[in-house]
């Protein structure tokens, strides 16, 4: 029994250094603002308690499902014009809902054969099925289009982080949020100007060269009639930035080829520059092969005008005087300083391959944050007081027990927030507070069954040892209710909420060991101190 | 010490006044959710723009409303917001002035329209983030830093930040506040740039309509789940009666707590959620404890009717349900008292929920038990009078 005690309290002991050290790591030293530092080292708080933006995205996955399709139009006219099969027409008929519906009308039934070879050796994802009057519809396959899907989400985030990491936020949170949604969380603490970093997140950074067709327009009208009211079928009508000299608000129009000569993937770099007057702009590269891309575009139009286009507006309009291989930049209007350097670093990150909406914002200024932790810790320390003072005066020397016990409890709490980088939240110290009001359930539990055994006529040993085995069971039902609950907040709840049932699932989890364990472990060392037949004093 | 010592009360005597107590308070929450105050979702739940102003004055809500209808944000609601002294105000507005296009607009236009004579040239310092003050100095240059002037400069900005928000709660009111803690040239310097307007925004949150939509499923789904989780516990470490006793007890519990908020026409957000979901979990504790009494005492008292063991256990774990319940209590009522204003919410569904869950655990569960073993009793009855049925 002796022997056996003594190993308890070493593993009581290992216990409490483990956690200990999980709080506060090796501290600089033992003064106050040394410990301070040391527990702010390993205890990471919210964005709720720190101040920050939290931003809810919506990634308009439909958008990449579209670019796949009107590729697979592509070759779908390109392989039937090439094996001369005639059709009247291969279009999307619902591109805002079904983007993946492809339809391919007048098609002859002598052109159904190669129209299924071409869907099985090029289209693999897609399903074919036969309709009335030669039309063939085609539709992707449900698990490719959740893989695309899903793709386009991660690749969004990918772009995302490599944008908000050369801003130099630090700690950013930047992941997939929701239940299947598409939807993407950021965090970005000590953030207190979320409209920057939203443009820079937004920007879909689409950079495309055309050649221009005609225009500036004043107006979409004035380019309408000047084309006989009908735009030549493979051009498109874009907006840009207004002429010299034109009232500010009046954008110019240009038409401009439906076909693009680079595109954003051909980028090899960008760089923030000044032009001849010293006007910022951004000077890009291009890759090898986007270069040579480029070369045959200008070489073949020599004389003609391109367009520099930023995700569907006209940046910048110049002529060509001779082929040019692999440089090119964007002056987009009058741009600052800052903006040239934001949109270089937005086409050096790349481009996201679907549009993003914002669905959530929440800003937390610096000066709410700290009245939170005050107003936190006030209540924790209060509520705790008021327990720990309880319990003395209700259980007397076993009151101290209890204390003991949810000391340990708490030490434990923080220890594993600090080794699993758990993020503290406002509700998550409600939380802790909650974790101590609950916690305590069980040293009542059990002290009561003991008291109750008392009174039966048992005597302390056996008391103790029968409350204890008689009031586990109970305490590892409510445990799991409570655990229950816990874990379901945790799936569907975010931010703050998540905070909440984190720290109430690992207090309640430590609980268990403190109330149990460690409360017998002194229960039996006291009784060990005490003569035979001396009462217990709870 | 002990509070409850030998007790005898006849609870199940008493469940006709228990079930008219519970059922005047689920029909009142019930009535008022269909009729009066609705569910008055948080703006998490509805969508919207909140915007949070801490004022250097006692704002003038009257002048404040009429500026937002002047700046055409007709359905503004204006509410004081923590204690009158903090001179804090809640802008609340509707989902409709928040476009799915540009969710920030609405924040944009509370924020212009109190920012008023705007002196030309010039930055609200009280409104201004880190990196418009850093620019700034940059450009200025007053301490006439050469290579880290960007380090420098930053650690500057950072201190007027923190001399503003953390010092003096989201608002300056003169320049002269950041002596001492700012380097003096830097001060000097500010009011070329910079005014100081009456107000700071140190809270936003802005939810779109579809996110709403989707949290109001997610939490009903959520409370579903845990319902169905206790129940499924519940069913197979007890018999399935208990399992059942203890969900509709629970249920009982969260109606009240709900319909309370919807009485109280207290906003229900996403950590009022979290506190009902936690509740859910907590007050089967008190019922989960009687019912291990009950199981026990049926086993030693085998000659006794099952009301008087009901009544016999309840009275035994009288005094761990109330301690426990009550200490759980003390602390979530510190929570609500000095907790603050954000959490408020949560706090108050707790303490209402830990009162009703403790009542039902004694007042609902055990009497569903014994109504159920009653019904049983009477129906194996009727069997034995019909002559062939066998089990």
């Amino acid at each position: 029994m002796q022997k056996n005690l003594f190993w308890r309290m070493i593993v009581i002991i290992a216990t409490l250094l483990v956690f200990l050290f999980g709080i506060f790591g090796v501290p600089q030293g033992l003064s106050g603002t040394a410990l301070r530092d040391a527990i702010a080292n390993r205890i990471h708080l919210g964005l709720d308690l720190r101040g920050g933006t939290h931003l809810i995205l919506q990634v308009q996955v439909n958008d990449a499902v579209n670019v796949d399709a009107q590729n697979a139009i592509e070759v779908l006219k390109e392989q039937l014009n090439k094996n001369k099969v005639a059709f009247s027409d291969i279009s999307q008929p619902d591109p805002q809902n079904n983007p993946d519906r492809i339809v391919i009308k007048g098609l002859p039934p002598d052109g159904r054969k190669t129209l299924m070879d071409v869907a099985s050796e090029r289209l693999s994802e897609y399903n074919v099925s036969s309709g009335a009057e030669n039309m063939y519809t085609l539709t992707m396959k449900p698990q490719n289009l959740t893989e695309l899907k899903n793709r386009a989400v991660t690749q969004a985030i990918e772009t995302i982080r490599n944008r908000i990491d050369q801003l130099g936020v630090s700690e950013p949170t930047i992941q997939e949020h929701g239940l299947g949604q598409y939807q993407i969380l950021v965090q970005l603490p000590g953030v207190d100007d979320p409209g920057r970093v939203k443009d820079i997140m937004q920007s879909t950074a689409m950079l495309e060269i055309k050649q221009v067709m005609g225009g500036p327009y004043s107006s979409e009208q004035q380019a309408l009639q000047e084309k006989g009211g009908v735009l030549p079928p493979d051009a498109i009508l874009l907006p840009g930035h207004p002429t010299p000299g034109a009232p500010p608000d009046q954008q110019a129009w240009y038409l401009v080829s439906r076909a693009s000569a680079v595109r954003g993937k051909d980028l090899r770099d960008a760089q923030p520059s000044t032009d001849e007057n010293g006007q910022p702009d951004v000077q890009f590269t291009l890759t090898g092969e986007g270069g040579q891309r480029f070369y045959n575009f200008t070489s073949a139009h020599v004389g003609d005008s391109l367009a520099v286009i930023l995700d569907n507006k006209v940046q910048e309009v110049a002529n060509i005087h001779e082929a040019i291989r692999d440089q090119g930049r964007i002056s987009g209007g009058s741009m600052t300083q800052q903006q040239a350097k934001d949109l270089s670093m937005i086409l050096r990150s790349g481009a996201l391959p679907a549009g993003i909406k914002y669905l959530e914002e929440r800003t937390v200024g610096p000066s709410l944050g700290t009245d939170s932790i005050r107003h936190g810790v006030t209540a924790a320390v209060i509520g705790m007081l008021a327990v720990l003072v309880f319990m003395l005066i209700y259980y007397r020397a076993a009151g101290v027990n209890a204390d003991v016990a949810l000391l340990l409890n708490l030490i434990i709490l923080l220890g594993f927030m600090g080794y699993f980088e758990a993020v503290l939240t406002l509700p998550g110290i409600a939380g802790v507070i909650l974790t101590v009001g609950m916690g305590v359930d069980s040293n009542v539990l059990i002290f009561e069954r003991i008291r109750e055994e008392v009174r039966n006529g048992k005597t302390p040993p056996s008391a103790v040892d029968q409350g204890f085995s008689h009031a586990w069971i109970t305490i590892v039902d409510t445990h799991v209710t409570t655990i229950v609950s816990a874990a379901i907040l945790f799936i569907f709840g975010t931010g703050p909420v998540k905070g909440f049932a984190v720290t109430l699932t690992f207090g309640l989890l430590a609980n268990l060991f403190t109330a149990v364990f460690v409360s017998r472990a002194i229960f039996d060392w006291v009784l060990s101190r005490k003569g035979r037949g001396e009462a217990l004093s709870i | 010490m002990e509070f409850f010592r030998n007790t005898n009360i006849d609870f199940l005597g008493k469940k006709w006044y228990f079930l008219a107590f519970s059922l005047v308070f689920s029909v009142a929450g019930v009535l008022s959710m269909l009729f009066w105050h609705h569910i008055p979702y948080g703006v998490d739940f509805r969508g919207g723009t909140l915007v949070y102003v801490k004022f250097s004055h006692t704002p003038n809500d009257n002048a404040l409303r009429a500026a937002m209808d002047t700046a055409g944000l007709h359905n503004a609601k204006i509410q004081t917001y923590d204690v009158p002294s903090a001179n804090k105000v809640l802008i609340d507005l509707d989902v409709r002035e928040t476009s799915e296009q540009a969710l920030d607009q609405g924040k944009a236009k509370i924020i212009n329209t109190l920012e008023k004579n705007v002196p030309a040239g010039k930055v609200d310092l009280n409104n201004a983030p880190l990196l418009t003050i850093k620019n700034y100095l940059m450009d200025k240059d007053p301490m006439h830093l050469g290579s880290d002037a960007d380090q420098k400069y930053t650690q500057q900005a950072q201190a007027i930040l923190d001399v503003r928000d953390k010092v003096n709660g989201g608002v300056l009111n003169s320049f002269d506040q950041l002596k001492g803690t700012v380097d003096p040239a830097v001060v000097a310097s500010l009011p070329d740039g910079f005014f100081l307007s009456d107000f700071g925004v140190y809270n936003v949150e802005i939810v779109g309509p579809q996110v709403g939509a989707q949290l109001r499923k997610q939490a009903l789904l959520a409370t579903c789940y845990s319902l169905a989780g206790m129940l499924v516990y519940l069913g197979f470490r007890f018999e399935w009666i208990y399992g059942v006793a203890a969900v509709v007890t629970v249920f009982h519990d969260t109606l009240i707590t709900v319909g309370a908020f919807s009485l109280l026409n207290k906003e229900i957000s996403l950590t009022v959620i979290a506190a009902i979901l936690t509740l859910i979990g907590y007050s089967n504790n008190d019922t989960i404890v009687v019912f291990d009494r009950i199981r026990e005492n049926i086993k030693l008292m085998r000659r006794e009717k099952l009301s008087e063991i009901v009544n016999r256990s309840i009275n035994q774990t009288l005094s761990r349900t109330i301690l426990t319940a009550g200490l759980t209590f003390l602390t979530v009522l510190a929570l609500y008292l000095f907790g603050g204003e954000v959490l408020r919410g949560f706090s108050l569904a707790l303490v209402i929920g830990i009162l009703i869950g403790t009542y039902s655990s004694i007042a609902i569960a055990a009497p569903i038990l014994v109504a159920y073993q009653d019904w049983r009793v009477s129906q194996a009855k009727r069997a034995t009078a019909m002559p062939v049925r066998t089990r």
